[in-house]
């Protein structure tokens, strides 16, 4: 006879368990616990510790030494005449210039200032509108139109509106920077709004959630991927009209911003002044983006089970 | 009786109705296992009980304060911890705010998940967001808990070890379940009452006790499981032509 079965007549406790597995009565708490915990375990994936990457920062700076080597090689063969395409070293030795008489720092503070301020105000103003556009059906379907449209046309458009109506005044630079960022932040959030699976409406609904309530707390939260990258959007509308509009715009009180700047090389008909303000404004973006923009976008999408998988 | 259906209708639009004449009462405590082909409205029936929809004919008997509702997917929400996701609904039901954690870290050992209460639905197992959807539910302290094919993604092992842990909760806290199912043996693991619904329209056909004796004797579970099946298929056969 094979062994098992004489083993298993001799105990009943283990009897008593293959019982319990086939019928209804149930398996003891303890061993219910025990049993969960190892399928917890097996089931759960070990925790995987992140290391620093050095390719997230060496490849980046390996393909900005590439392209500059490429323009310093362009410049070195003299196919254009050296004060139409300056060199690197000729635009660094300005930017040093400028960094000396203080008006580098001047043009990146106040034009980072007015971006900052203009964004943070566009926010402020197209939360609610955009919260409200996409819960209420029929202010959607009459605006909805409306808002993407203003999301195509360039905010530039506005700045001869905004000069005549402002003059040559910061509420000129900030006017046209609301008119960029607002409708971009608005169509951000009600797409990101659009991209919530139906089903945590219905939760939220089960769960006896108020308008408010669905709206604050699953709504907002859900649609937070989408939102973000409206924003993104939105500091990016903020960032373009503000240099459009200080490019135009300029005497009267406005400050010196890198569109100034940009504007005054244009009338020195001096290229390195040109290229200097344009790296600058470049170089905010990028600043901006990688400090601000992309640790919490990859906190957001880590914390959310969305990262794995992506070449970020 | 907290649920009593009488004569409940439904139909979408001019189509065909999804529930025709639903004739049910369910009492306080019981659990009922709601068993039918795929198709014929048991989600539909059980979202009028939750009042997530409406009956176009009929009358129906429910608990004032509502039900709650467990789904087929865990629908956990992945920006909030598994305790926090407990929490949104013990804060939705007005539960104050320094009460909240220690009900829900309860609620969480209930379900023997007492550890996991800081990690995020996609670092659970498909079973254990399922157990951390069965907290929330519970946490919204409803007499009636209604379930929709809640275990019907899982794996077997994951689903049998549930079954043991759905029943012991049932026992502890005293709720009324309704259990949607396709699955017979699932429907005779669980439930004290098996009612058939039939396909197209639905309608309560048949019903079944599940005594004491089931309970312990898996031949006899297995003959009922048997015979529940074939009045199963023999409904599907109808609608074959």
């Amino acid at each position: 006879m094979p062994n098992s079965q004489t083993r298993l007549a001799d105990a009943p406790a283990a009897a008593q368990k293959v019982h319990a597995a086939l019928t209804r009565s149930s398996t003891s708490p303890a061993d219910l616990r025990e049993l969960e915990a190892g399928l917890d375990s097996l089931q759960s994936d070990a925790v995987r510790r992140a290391r620093i990457d050095w390719s997230r920062i060496l490849l980046p700076v390996a393909a900005l030494a590439v392209l500059i080597l490429a323009w310093q090689v362009y410049v070195w063969l003299g196919i254009k005449r050296r004060d139409l395409v300056p060199g690197p070293l000729d635009v660094i030795g300005q930017l040093g210039t400028l960094a000396g008489e203080g008006r580098l720092q001047e043009a990146v503070w106040t034009s980072l200032q007015r971006g900052v301020a203009g964004f943070l105000i566009s926010v402020v103003i197209a939360t609610p509108v955009g919260l409200l556009l996409a819960q209420v059906a029929p202010l959607r379907r009459a605006f909805g139109p409306l808002i993407s449209g203003l999301q195509v046309l360039p905010s530039v458009a506005w700045v001869p509106a905004a000069i005549i109506w402002f003059g040559l005044s910061d509420a000129t630079v900030y006017f046209v920077v609301l008119m960029g960022a607002i409708p971009s932040i608005i169509n951000g959030l009600i797409s990101g709004i659009d991209q919530i699976p139906p089903q945590y409406r219905r939760v939220g609904a089960v769960l006896g959630a108020s308008r408010l309530q669905l709206a604050l707390q699953i709504v907002l939260p859900a649609a937070l991927p989408g939102y973000l990258s409206g924003l993104k959007q939105g500091w990016a509308f903020s960032w373009r009209s503000l240099m459009a509009a200080e490019i135009i715009t300029v005497g009267g009180s406005m400050g010196f911003g890198l569109g100034s700047m940009l504007n005054q090389g244009r009338d020195l008909a001096d290229m390195t002044i040109v290229l200097a303000a344009i790296l600058l404004i470049l170089g905010v973006g990028i600043l901006v983006e990688l400090l601000v923009f992309a640790p919490v976008e990859k906190r957001l999408l880590r914390r959310r089970g969305l990262l794995a998988g992506s070449t970020r | 009786m907290p649920v009593v259906l009488e004569n409940l209708g439904k139909r979408f639009g001019d189509g065909a109705p999804v529930l025709d004449g639903v004739n049910a009462s369910i009492g306080r405590g019981e659990f009922v296992a709601l068993l039918g082909a795929s198709g014929c409205g048991k989600s539909t029936l059980l979202n009028i009980i939750a009042g997530l929809e409406a009956p176009t004919s009929g009358a129906l008997e429910v608990p004032s304060d509502g039900a709650a509702f467990m789904f087929q997917d865990a629908a956990l929400f992945p920006w909030l911890t598994a305790r926090e996701n407990v929490e949104l609904a013990l804060k939705l039901r007005g539960v104050g705010k320094a009460e909240r954690r220690t009900q829900a870290e309860a609620l969480l050992d209930l379900v023997h998940l007492g550890g996991a209460g800081e990690k995020r639905p996609h670092e659970l197992s498909g079973g254990m967001r399922q157990r951390v959807a069965l907290a929330r539910s519970l946490a919204q302290d409803r007499q009636l808990l209604l379930m929709d094919e809640p275990f019907a993604a899982l794996d077997a092992i994951t689903r049998d070890l549930l079954h043991d842990e759905l029943e012991r909760i049932w026992k502890e806290t005293g709720r009324t379940i309704v259990f949607v199912t396709h699955n017979v043996r699932e429907a005779v693991r669980l439930g004290q009452r098996v009612l058939l619904l039939s396909s197209r329209p639905g309608r309560v056909v048949e019903e079944w006790h599940v005594t004491e004796d089931h309970r312990t004797d898996a031949g006899l579970a297995g003959h009922l499981t048997g015979i529940i099946t074939a009045r199963l298929r023999e409904e599907i056969r109808r609608h074959a032509k």
